[in-house]
């Protein structure tokens, strides 16, 4: 009962929290403060993925999104020192079409979503998949075999990331 | 009796976070804060894969949410890059001011 009021707890105030730095995201007039809202939201939906057993994905999304990516980010800010100036955002009739249709699209999502059934996490009675389920060492036997061609193809995605970004950015070839 | 936190309670903080993504792609003009609304969305996908992956327990949706991390890390370095080049060939970021290839 405890371990249910303190998921409660830890759920809800990540969620306030996450959904609080997203709008921090969009709303702020400085890039480098939406920047820095964005580490916020990633660090606090990583407690939500801890709260969803995935310790593994936590810890990536921690180190990968909060660390590596957001420091790109950080340096292609400073590097273009942007001023800002005029308004932060506009409202012409197709982007006020297109939040009222943001809007739709997220009742459609709860309403849909509130129908689920409910008669989920039946699989936690079987002690030995709960013990390995999310952790490093299962996720790793896994991508090692069973998914190794995708894995592969990721690396080849990021090598071609990395040429593609170096090629884009260099000002001669 | 307090209500346990179901996957629909993930799930519909993945839409609102998706949403939300979605308003800042539609509203802002930074192209910067563009991708970072993104990134976002994409956060909001990994999220769902995740509250599903713990209603099943079926880790690969895990794996999924790492395919998607590192999917993520490729289109930031690629779209940052062209942020860089075209903020050198206009001196611009802002997306209004960006449409030669609109019309």
């Amino acid at each position: 009962m405890t371990s249910a009021i303190v998921e409660q707890v830890l759920f809800w105030v990540f969620a306030i929290s996450t959904i609080g730095a997203a709008c921090g995201v969009i709303f702020a007039r400085n890039p480098i403060a939406s920047a820095m809202s964005l580490v916020a939201t990633f660090f606090f939906l990583a407690g939500i993925y801890i709260l969803l057993w995935a310790h593994t994905i936590a810890a990536l999304q921690v180190l990968v999104y909060a660390g590596a990516i957001m420091v790109l980010f950080l340096f292609v800010i400073m590097l273009l020192s942007l001023s800002d100036h005029g308004p932060v955002m506009t409202f012409s009739p197709t982007r006020i079409a297109g939040g009222a249709a943001v809007v739709g699209l997220f009742v459609a999502l709860v309403a849909v979503f509130r129908r689920l059934p409910v008669t989920e996490l039946a699989w936690t009675t079987d002690a030995a998949k709960m013990k390995d389920f999310g952790s490093i060492k299962h996720l790793g036997e896994i991508m090692y075999t069973q998914w190794l061609f995708p894995f592969e193809a990721v690396s080849l995605l990021l090598l071609v990331a990395i040429l593609g970004a170096v090629v884009v950015a260099k000002p001669r070839i | 009796m307090i209500q346990t936190i179901s996957t629909s309670h993930y799930l519909i903080l993945a839409a609102a976070l998706f949403c939300l993504g979605m308003f800042g792609v539609l509203i802002r003009r930074n192209a910067l804060v563009v991708f970072m609304c993104i990134e976002l969305m994409l956060n909001a996908a990994n999220l769902t894969f995740l509250a599903f992956a713990r209603a099943r327990g079926d880790d690969l949706g895990h794996l999924s949410a790492f395919f998607i991390i590192a999917v993520a890390a490729a289109e930031a370095a690629v779209g940052l890059a062209i942020v860089i080049s075209v903020f050198r060939a206009r001196g611009t970021v802002n997306i209004e001011e960006i449409q030669s290839m609109k019309h």
